[in-house]
């Protein structure tokens, strides 16, 4: 009850105060948009060998402004070997079976995507192996998911902190807490506020990076979603019980290079694959560690729920976590 | 007749620091109880008992005879704190309407109530202004005015009248006035020596010690003066160092 009363306090605010929203929406495109010019260079022609492969398909890649060359496998060896195609597509018992030349990530994420496109339809199952190397894409195709989540949950993380650090310097918070409000009303009506706003932010920012920036996706949008409102909840509850600790929007500031930046570097929006043990462990630490593992699942794997659901549960359980302390941190204000 | 706040044997330390000692004080129901006592003297600490939002080291607090915090007695009073707790974005509209909902008022009654307090402290003309369009002694009425949203029995004022121009200082005490004469307790605090004039009862706070508490005009004959500022001074006069 008095829960909807703040969510609805929330959004009419939120409302007013378009400044905040234009942070939380605008800011993220932006970064993402400049990060999508820095890393996603096109590179100028893409050559694909195409070997036995139905006439009508090929016309169908070439469309896609793929310079697409038929020959026999022989010489597409030859050619994969001098890196004068970026890759191959063959027909091998009615199905496309790809092998790509894999030294440009930005040749071969060009190739995968636009075939993944043109062919995953009819065919479920498509082969994909590498001539040289593994970096399967583009540096941008790679960071792009992480960078949906980052995103989400810096500014989430800023905004939903800073209001309610306000709430308690404009003395709102103590205002509330001398009516017949329980603690986790509040705190669930922040959640609900900025979760519905989230939703919103979440849809705007995953469909401009996808079919705007053209970031590589094979999987679902929704399930994209999912994990980004899933990021923006523990962003918030995090924010939250954060803000208990700072004494003003300044010091709320100065948790950024404590609570975020880390997390850039620990949780995989680099890789860190090859780095110390201990990285990897402190990441394990971190909520963005797992929201980025779930999108890149999603976006690039094209996963199914059951393959990131673990990462699902985990988000969910941050979530809990942070808003049972800020339950328990509002007892300050009131011990009941 | 059971009194509508009971603080007994209340002493409480911020840290090491003890601002409140041994207070004893009894609010009776139907009377303006005056808090009188300089800056920093534990007025708002104890308001902040009072209100369940701080729990005394040592002692107990009653509001209606049950033990605070309570969630059932958070129904009952209304608050104006110190600061004016509004949402500066909201319009003073809003801001009512959203402290209403907190006390499960009907969208009707919220209504009704929104226009009779919002013409009780006179802006009217303004609710539809958002806050951060007021002056400060439009904030003050408009935090005035959201104490009094859910018609509570009894109203908890921590220095109302601080920032106000005489005018509107004057008009608040008559609506105090005539809140009290519907039977509505007040408890107000205050560092204004003649506004402690106009509380039926009246306590006398110093560096968290309680040095008196009667009706004014008891304090006043007692020592024989004519002032309270000299009540005052007696009993707080030399023991500031
Ligand atoms: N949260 C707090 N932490 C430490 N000391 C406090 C705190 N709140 C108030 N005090 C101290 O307690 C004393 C009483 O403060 P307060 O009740 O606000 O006085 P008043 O309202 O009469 O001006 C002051 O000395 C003040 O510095
Ligand atoms: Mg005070």
């Amino acid at each position: 009850m008095n829960t909807a009363a703040v969510v609805k306090r929330i959004l009419k605010q939120f409302h007013r105060d378009k400044r905040s929203v234009a942070l939380m929406v605008a800011a993220p495109l932006l970064v993402l948009t400049l990060m999508w010019l820095v890393l996603d260079t096109e590179t100028s022609a893409v050559k694909l060998a195409a070997v036995d492969v139905p006439a009508q398909v090929v016309e169908s890649i070439e469309t896609e402004g793929i310079t697409v060359t038929v020959m026999d496998e022989a010489e597409a060896e030859e050619k994969l070997n001098e890196a004068e195609i970026g890759g191959v597509l063959q027909w091998e018992d009615g199905a496309p079976f790809v092998i790509l030349e894999g030294s440009d990530p930005n040749t071969s994420g060009t190739i995968r995507s636009t075939l993944q496109k043109q062919l995953s339809e009819q065919n479920a199952s498509m082969e994909w192996e590498y001539w040289n190397g593994s970096s399967e894409l583009g540096l941008f195709d790679y960071v792009g998911p992480a960078l949906i989540g980052f995103f989400v949950f810096f500014f989430v993380f800023i905004v939903g902190g800073v209001s309610f650090l306000r709430e308690r310097t404009q003395g709102t918070l103590e205002r509330l807490l001398a009516s017949p409000v329980r603690r986790s009303e509040i705190v669930f009506g922040y959640l609900g506020g900025f979760g519905l706003f989230t939703v919103v932010q979440s849809i705007i920012i995953a469909a401009y990076s996808i079919y705007v920036l053209d970031v590589f996706m094979a999987g679902n949008f929704l399930y994209v979603l999912l994990v980004t409102i899933l990021m923006a909840l523990t962003a918030l509850s995090l924010g939250t019980l954060v803000s208990t600790f700072a004494g003003n929007e300044f010091q709320m500031i100065q948790f950024i290079p404590l609570v975020i930046v880390p997390q850039v570097f620990f949780s995989g929006l680099f890789p860190t694959e090859g780095l110390a043990e201990w990285v990897q462990v402190v990441g394990n630490l971190m909520p963005l560690t797992y929201g980025a593992e779930a999108l890149r699942d999603i976006m690039l794997r094209g996963s199914s729920f059951e393959s990131f659901q673990v990462e699902v549960y985990i988000l969910l359980g941050f979530t809990t976590l942070f808003t049972v302390l800020n339950i328990a941190a509002l007892k300050k204000h009131r011990p009941l | 007749m059971e009194a509508a706040v009971e603080m007994k044997g209340i002493s409480h330390w911020f840290g090491k620091v003890q601002v409140i000692h041994d207070v004893d004080l009894s609010v009776e129901k139907g009377e303006i109880f005056g808090l009188l006592g300089p800056s920093g003297s534990g007025k708002t600490t104890l308001v902040k008992m009072m209100t369940g939002l701080l729990r005394p080291s040592k002692g107990v607090v009653q509001l209606n005879g049950e033990k605070m915090p309570s969630l059932k007695q958070l129904r009952q009073f209304g608050f104006m704190a110190q600061s004016d707790a509004l949402y500066s974005e909201l319009t003073g509209r809003e801001n009512l309407d959203f402290f209403a909902s907190l006390y499960g008022m009907s969208r009707k009654d919220r209504h009704l109530r929104m226009n009779h307090v919002l013409d009780m402290v006179d802006l009217t003309a303004y609710a539809s202004r958002p806050v951060n369009t007021y002056s400060g002694g439009m904030k003050r009425r408009l935090s005035l005015a959201a104490s009094l949203i859910h018609e509570p029995e009894l109203i908890i004022l921590d220095e109302p009248t601080v920032g106000i121009d005489p005018v509107l200082r004057q008009s608040i005490w008559s609506e105090l006035n005539r809140l009290r004469n519907h039977g509505v307790t007040i408890i107000v605090t205050t560092h204004v020596m003649d506004e402690a004039e106009k509380c039926g009862h009246l306590a006398l706070l110093r560096d968290g010690r309680m040095m008196a508490e009667d009706i004014p005009s008891q304090l006043k004959s007692k020592l024989g003066v004519s002032s309270i500022e000299e009540v005052f001074l007696h009993y707080g006069g030399g023991a500031r160092a």
